[in-house]
This record gives structure tokens, sequence and C-alpha cells, in this order.
């Protein structure tokens, strides 16, 4: 069997926003590109499984859309334990257009589970994965919080607004993944940094595909009112507060 | 034309969040100069069906057919996309929860439909069609253009609030061409969360960091919790620690809440767990730390130690609701 990991490269999460050109892009100046926090569990997720030689799982492929400025963090995916990287050359667009150059090199090389994080961290769409399934015409299961392999059979768990649920899914598939389908991001060590360097990356030209959305500008928040600031010895004052001024309780 | 709403149930059941989105499809409706159709999957009585007409809903659609049991993201897509057919629909409504998040984005591929994801407010403008989002958990706002005829939105919870058309919805069986589609996720084990109010849906959320030092010292929460009617919620470090479980974690990577007031106690305010609970519309601290970030983003704030003034809240909260 044949894993591929979506990769989305993003502003590391403590990054402070900026934005340029009147508030119409964002500013990279500066900014840390780390892997997506959630494909970076998917990966750990399938480094995990293909350790357990009973998984039949032969190779973890990553994926990642984007320019040449985006294979550092495809280097960390092979760093971690990847065999191999895909760089689709393509400006990211929208979520469709990403979907829709991934759905193009699934259809020329086979993969049977699609592991997508649950959202990115910069865009929040949420839509890939689902939009992945789709073009493939696959069955997908989301807000995925653990996914084993039992003797060649899909045994996932997964998070309903409300409850949990068991369910299983035929080969192929597109799992979309949460908090929980890791305990920890797997970490480099300077033996798989070294490795990396050795592995395969081919980038892949990007076929034609129109977006279907875009982004117009960006702004900031509105800064909050400060704190209103309530003695630890006088609660009933911050009660009085919450039932008067701001009532809520 | 028409709006399309898809209004999930809950053991055929409605909640405040169906109401939220036939409220704001309602909205978006008379901003496109058509009406709403709601589309429902599995077995709702027709009372509980027409109570979206309260909130706007001309018509509903009722896809009982027996075969839809839990969510198969490709039926469910098929029969929502088979009414947007039929409806016409301009515009197609679903919520950013769970199933949302897993249905609008195959809906947008089938239908041709550009998706604007997790929406909080009205689009401003329907031609162009032009609608708000947030963006880097919080950190910013973006105005999102969708270029296709048809527009799929999905509303982020606690957003909208309930308006009341007053009108009455009528009832329709809607068959959806389900023959043909293979159910593929097959559901072994359901285990339902019926006890408690559900995170993502609670006015009111009380929640533990590191400060409050122990798994163990979680009564007082869960006391305070009850007397409000507020839902659990704890910081990264505490599920990490396996002090609460992975479900109750609010943050960047754990869940995004937006409820009306947030209790943090012993929570520093670490940039991550901010983008979790920034949309709330109050949020109380209690932190030992008076340089804590926290008290950035908190309306009201307490410097003092929360085992010492969890006691105190609770007895004065008990106080004002007896008055």
């Amino acid at each position: 069997m044949k894993l591929l990991i979506c990769i989305s490269n993003v502003p590391d999460t403590t990054t402070k926003v900026r934005f340029v050109n009147d508030n119409t892009a964002f500013d990279t100046n500066g900014v840390q590109w780390i892997i997506n926090p959630w494909d970076e569990l998917a990966l750990t997720r399938a480094m995990e499984l293909r350790e357990d030689a009973s998984s039949g799982i032969e190779k973890v492929t990553v994926i990642t859309v984007g320019p040449a400025a985006a294979e550092p963090t495809l280097r960390k995916g092979l760093a971690i334990g990847a065999d191999d990287a895909i760089r689709v050359d393509a400006e990211v667009g929208d979520a469709y257009l990403v979907a829709s150059q991934i759905a193009e090199v699934v259809k020329k090389d086979n993969y049977d589970i699609i592991l997508n994080g649950i959202e990115s961290s910069d865009y929040n769409s949420s839509a890939v994965g689902g939009m992945l399934a789709e073009l493939l015409d696959r069955p997908s299961v989301s807000a995925v919080s653990s996914l084993r392999l039992d003797k060649g059979a899909v045994v996932i768990n997964r998070e309903i607004d409300g409850g949990k649920e068991e369910v299983s899914v035929p080969v192929p598939f597109v799992a979309i993944v949460q908090k929980g389908i890791a305990k920890e991001p797997r970490i480099p060590a300077m033996r798989g940094i070294m490795m990396a360097r050795k592995k395969p990356l081919q980038v892949v030209p990007a076929a034609a595909v129109e977006p279907l959305t875009e982004f117009l500008d960006f702004t900031l928040p509105t800064p909050k009112e400060p704190c209103k600031m309530v003695d630890a010895d006088n609660v009933k004052e911050l009660v009085q507060l919450l039932q008067n001024e701001a009532k809520v309780i | 034309m028409s709006v399309l709403v898809y209004t999930e149930n809950w053991d055929g059941k409605f909640k405040k969040l169906s109401f939220e989105l036939v409220s704001y499809a309602t909205k978006v409706a008379s901003l496109l100069d058509t009406s709403v159709t709601a589309i429902s999957i599995g077995k709702v009585e027709e009372a509980e069906l027409a109570k979206l007409g309260i909130y706007g809903a001309s018509t509903v659609l009722s896809a009982d057919d027996g075969k839809a049991g839990g969510l198969d993201n490709q039926l469910y897509t098929s029969i929502i996309s088979a009414a947007a057919e039929k409806t016409g629909a301009r515009a197609i409504i679903l919520s950013h929860n769970n199933s949302g998040k897993a249905l609008a984005p195959r809906l947008s591929v089938k239908l041709a439909a550009g998706l604007a994801p997790g929406v909080t407010a009205l689009p401003e403008s329907a031609d162009p069609f032009i609608v708000s989002k947030k963006v880097f958990s919080g950190k910013a706002f973006s105005r999102v253009k969708i270029n296709t005829e048809k527009v799929i939105l999905t509303l982020a919870q606690n957003s909208f609030e309930l308006i009341e058309a007053g009108g009455t919805a009528s009832v329709e069986p809607f068959d959806g061409g389900l023959a043909d589609v293979a159910v593929q996720t097959s559901i072994k084990d359901i285990q339902k969360q019926s006890s408690k109010v559900l995170l993502t849906d609670a006015e009111t959320v009380v929640s533990g960091g590191r400060g409050m030092k122990s798994g163990d010292n979680w009564q007082p929460l869960e006391q305070l919790a009850d007397l409000l009617g507020a839902a659990l919620a704890c910081s990264r470090p505490v599920s990490d620690e396996g002090w609460r479980s992975h479900d109750e974690h609010t943050g960047q990577t754990g869940k995004i809440i937006a409820p009306n007031l947030y209790l943090a106690f012993g929570i520093s305010g670490a940039i991550q767990h901010l983008a979790g609970v920034s949309s709330s519309k109050f949020i109380v601290a209690v932190n030992t730390d008076k340089d804590a970030p926290i008290f950035e983003a908190a309306d009201y704030g307490i410097i003092g130690d929360a085992a010492r003034v969890l006691p105190d809240l609770i007895k004065e909260i008990k106080t004002a609701k007896a008055q």
C-alpha cells in the first residue's frame, strides 16, 4: 500500500501576521515556515503505521503545492521519515486549486490512502481533503482522531458533533485528520536530516486549473479595550459585572 | 432560484445551531431576492421539520428513506447536491461544524461552486459575491470573492443570532436519487456525548490550564460549570499531561470556540490558545501572573490563585442566582 500525506507550508503558529501591498498580501518577511501542525501529525501517524510490518505499507510520500520556497518544509517531511516528496510547481490559489493539482498527481500515480490535516493554520479553509476525495470519487472520512490497519482492514475513529464513532471504509480513501491521530509530532533526528538530502524530491509542473475563489484583502482585528481588573478579595464585583454589564450570567 | 440550507439533526431533533443557520440563510436569501429551502436527511418528525419555518424556511425537503444512516460523506453530498439542483440553489449554506466541514468541500467540487468556509457575517455583496472570514486562526480577517455563479458558505458556530421570521414551512418528502449511491462508510460503534453540554455549542465555557496544578483539582471547575450550564475546556498542556481528555483541548490545534462567556482559570494565554478562544464575546481570566498574555485578551481579570478564587466565585454566583 502507498500513502500520500498532503502538506501545507505555513507560517509558524507564533507569527505576528502583517500584510503588504495595500493589505492584499501576507507579509512573508522574516517568517519561519513549518509543516502545518495537523499535517505533521498525519505524517507522524503514517510513520508509525509503516513501522508495523504487518500494515503492508511500502511507501510514504509527502506532497505540497507551491513555489520552490516550500521545499525546505517538504525536506523536513523527508527528515521525519517520508520516502519521497513531490512538489507541484503552482502558485497557491485557493483550496480548489490545491486539491485539483494533487488530484492530477494521484490520477497518474495511484495512492491507496491519502491523509490531510483538518485545516491549515494560515487560511483555515478545511477544504482540500474533502475536495480531493470528490475529485477522485473516493470515500472520505473527516475529523479522524485515530486510524489503524488491522490485517488490511481500516479502523477509524472520528468525531461527530455530539460524540465519537468507530467506522470503516474500503481502500482507497481520503482521511482528514485532527488532534489525537498521533500523540506528538515527530522531530527529525540528525540522521533523518542527513538522509533527507539524498531522498528524491520530484517537481511536477502545474495543471491548468483556475481557482474558484480569491482573497481580496486582509484586515487585523480592532484592538480590545483594556481588561478590567477586579481584586481577588472582591469576587462579588466580578459577578456583578458579568450580570449587569456583560449580561452573560 | 433558492438558497438551500442543510439542517443536520441529532436523534431527530434540531438545535440552536440549526435555527442560527436558517436565520442566516434567510438573510442571504433576502440579499439574493429569493426564498430558503432546507434539506433534512434522516428521520425527523414533521412537527420538528416545520419549526424551521419559524426562522424563515419556506420549504423543507425531508430525505428519509431509511438508507441514510450515519454520516457517509458521498451519500450525503449526493442528496444535498440533488436538492440544490432541484431547487436551482444559488447559495448552499452549511454549518462549519464537523459534518459541514466534511460535506461542503465535496459539494463545492460536485456543483462547481466556490466555497467560503467559516464565514462569520452576511455577504457584503451578492454580485460579485463577497463575504468575510477569519484567517490565520483569528489573527486577521479576509474578504473572499467567489468567482462562480453558485456559492457555498459554511457558517462558524455561535456567530449569528436567531431571527424569528414567523413564517410556516411546507414539508415535502425528497427522494434525491439515492438508489445509485453505494454507502461506503460502515459505522461499527457510536459513543454519544449526551449528558453534557457540547463544547462547540456551549454559550458558557469554564476552562482550566496548567495553573490548576493537577487533574485532581478539577472539582471546583466542574461545580462552576454545572452552576452556569457550561461546558468544560482546557489548555493544551492539560490535555498533553493527560489531566483531561483531548476532546476538551481548546486552541489552535484543538477546538475553536465562540461562546458568549469564556472563563479561563490558570491559563497563561499562549498565542495558540488565544487562537481557539478569541471569538468569545467575553473572556474572564484568573491567573497568578499579572503579566500573563491572557489579560490582554480578557475583558475581566483577577490576579490570584484559581484554587482560592473559585470557591468565592461559586458562592457569589449562587447568591446572585438566588436573588
